[in-house]
């Protein structure tokens, strides 16, 4: 096993008994990136300065005893959606090249605070609409367990860093799966924590009653130990809950013996492939023999969530997207249309500046809340938003979790679905009800498709039910060993 | 819903986007399609229904009122494409005034 094999967790003890610096562990990430990130693509900006540095100060306290917490060391990486004082945050956009963030966000504060080296800046699809990170205005993620597939999206970048061994773990973003679906497409563990557990001030902002922050590492236990690092109330974010945090790490090795966990009947119909449902009945069988009670459960109103979720999210981005108007920051257009009044330098700015599936959404969140179309399409979207708030509601009255696949498919193709947007969204369709529900929801590794490629199973918990969904996650990687499976690259 | 070009360059115009008459045609095309799978959301009934506009789950939390510094303005304009001095500086506003 290599040095950047290791888990967060594994690499902390290394450095807390001194086997192995910071410095030694950032340089091994490094190198890795510079040997293999051109066939993966998962950085934007490598800042290696800032790591040694970082890795320095971090090895300076472990040798004065004053190490920061259990994590100050081990390197990791962001994706660019988050804003790094002096380092360029695109958030996969050309609207923002160069764009140099005159303060960290807070996770960025927590993290730098906790002693972490970060790495730089991962890929992802434009302001985090996507499925693949294809749209990103820069290049595409390639998926390190098969290099003509996609890593999913948005955070792709964030899920092929980690499972490529080129940063120990990672933060990504989760408007509708985002975090979920590429964890799932790379046999990673990724958790959308519920809504306001974690704060977005400093995160770019997407559809702001949907957008949350969480971490996507290889094991349960690295999760929990970032997840610990980022949970705390912000006074900088009003939407940031007052809820305290779990110890997420003290119940991991709890078990499951005693625990309801529900099948969503709807989550098992067309379009899932059959190794999909195939590893996630697996899944169920072995939590029964693990002591759970598994149940079927209902969410009747499942079918209407992906109409909800594109009609709600594209609303929401047209509204966040109207400050990039070439005003304060990021691009201006050069155009000679952009210099003749106001209304042509937003619209020329934001026409070069945007790419295609933004534009797309943005236009379509517009149409969805212009006038005499507000209440048939935002606000009809909103009611059924509450029917699908409910099911969960309903449906936890019976169970402690629910479980069902993450992906309706392992990764495909890169370049088969960008260009047909209706094939793109349905990626999706299995993890933006817990978006929308604003509920905590993790894809954990479930094997191997026979081609070889990742297959994730998804958790869904209650509100602010972190650590049991964690400890739920930690019972069943007990019990495999997809882990060592590591791409071939 | 089968849109027209004219509603597309309406809200391209409403969402300060100068598109191009082939991108016209192709969002024309997509949205049409979009809107169309969307309705699907028509046939339920929801008139008894609330909407939700926001998952906040948890009471929302308020600072204390205490007065902080004000935010480094030569931060804050470092990332202007144009500035005059303190200001951000953008073409003229009003026409014919010198």
């Amino acid at each position: 096993m290599e040095l950047t094999d290791w888990s967060m967790l594994e690499l902390s003890s290394k450095l807390a008994s001194k086997e192995i610096s910071s410095i030694e562990a950032t340089r091994a990430s490094l190198d890795r990136i510079a040997k293999i990130d051109k066939k993966v693509g998962a950085f934007l900006k490598v800042d290696a300065e800032g790591a040694l540095a970082q890795a320095q100060a971090s090895d300076a306290r472990r040798a004065a005893g004053k190490a920061a917490g259990p994590l100050d060391g081990v390197p990791i990486g962001l994706k660019d959606i988050f804003l790094t004082e002096g380092l360029e945050t695109t958030c996969g956009s050309k609207i923002l090249k160069g764009f140099i963030p005159p303060y960290d966000g807070t996770v960025v504060r927590l993290l730098k605070e906790a002693g972490l080296p970060i790495l730089g800046k991962l890929n992802q699809d434009e302001f985090a609409m996507g499925s693949s990170s294809e749209t990103s205005a820069f290049f595409p993620v390639h998926n390190p367990y098969d290099l003509t597939r996609t890593p999913g999206g948005s955070s792709g970048g964030s899920a092929a860093a980690v499972a490529a061994r080129e940063a120990f773990g990672s933060l990504g973003t989760d408007t509708g799966g985002s975090i979920r679906q590429p964890a799932s497409l790379t046999n990673l563990v990724g958790l959308k924590p519920t809504y306001g557990r974690v704060s977005r001030y400093g995160v770019i902002a997407f559809a702001s009653s949907l957008d949350q922050v969480g971490p996507m590492t290889r094991t349960v236990a690295d999760n929990a130990a970032l997840l610990q690092i980022l949970a705390v109330p912000d006074p900088l974010d009003s939407t940031a809950a007052k809820v305290p945090a779990a110890d997420y790490r003290a119940e991991l090795e709890g078990g499951v013996k005693g625990l309801t966990l529900g099948l969503p009947k709807e989550y098992f119909g067309q379009g899932i492939d059959p190794e999909v449902e195939a590893a996630v009945r697996a899944a169920a069988e072995l939590y029964r023999k693990l002591g759970a009670n598994v149940v079927e459960v209902s969410l009747p109103h499942t079918e209407y969530a992906l109409a909800t979720y594109y009609l709600l999210a594209p609303a929401e981005c047209s509204s966040n997207l109207a400050r990039y108007d070439g005003v304060r920051f990021g691009l201006r257009a050069q155009a000679p249309g952009a210099t003749k009044g106001l209304k042509e330098l937003y619209s020329q700015t934001r026409e070069q500046g945007f790419g295609p599936e933004v534009k797309r959404r943005v236009m379509l969140g517009t149409y969805a809340l212009s006038a005499g179309y507000y209440d048939a399409y935002y606000l009809k979207a909103q009611r059924v938003r509450t029917l699908i708030r409910q099911d969960f509601e309903k449906a936890f009255s019976q169970v402690d979790a629910i479980l069902s696949p993450t992906s309706p498919v392992p990764a495909f193709g890169l370049g088969e679905k960008i260009s047909d947007p209706l094939a793109m969204y349905l990626v999706d369709s299995l993890t933006l009800p817990c978006n929308l529900a604003g509920l905590p929801g993790l894809s954990m590794p479930g094997g191997f498709t026979r081609g070889g490629l990742p297959i994730g199973v998804q958790l869904l918990g209650k509100p602010f039910d972190e650590a049991r969904l964690l400890r739920i996650a930690r019972a069943f990687e007990r019990e495999h060993d997809f882990i060592s499976r590591k791409p071939a690259l | 819903m089968e849109l027209k070009r004219e509603d597309v360059r309406h809200v391209a115009s409403l969402a300060r986007l100068s598109l191009t008459p082939e991108e016209e045609e192709q969002y024309r095309a997509q949205l049409s399609a979009i809107l169309d799978a969307v309705d699907q959301l028509k046939t339920l009934d929801t008139s008894a229904v609330e909407p939700t506009s926001h998952a906040t789950l948890a009471e929302s939390l308020l600072r204390p009122d205490v007065p902080r510094g004000p935010n480094d303005t030569e931060k804050l304009l470092s990332n202007a494409p144009a500035r005059v001095g303190t200001s951000f500086a953008v073409p003229r506003i009003l026409a014919g005034v010198e």
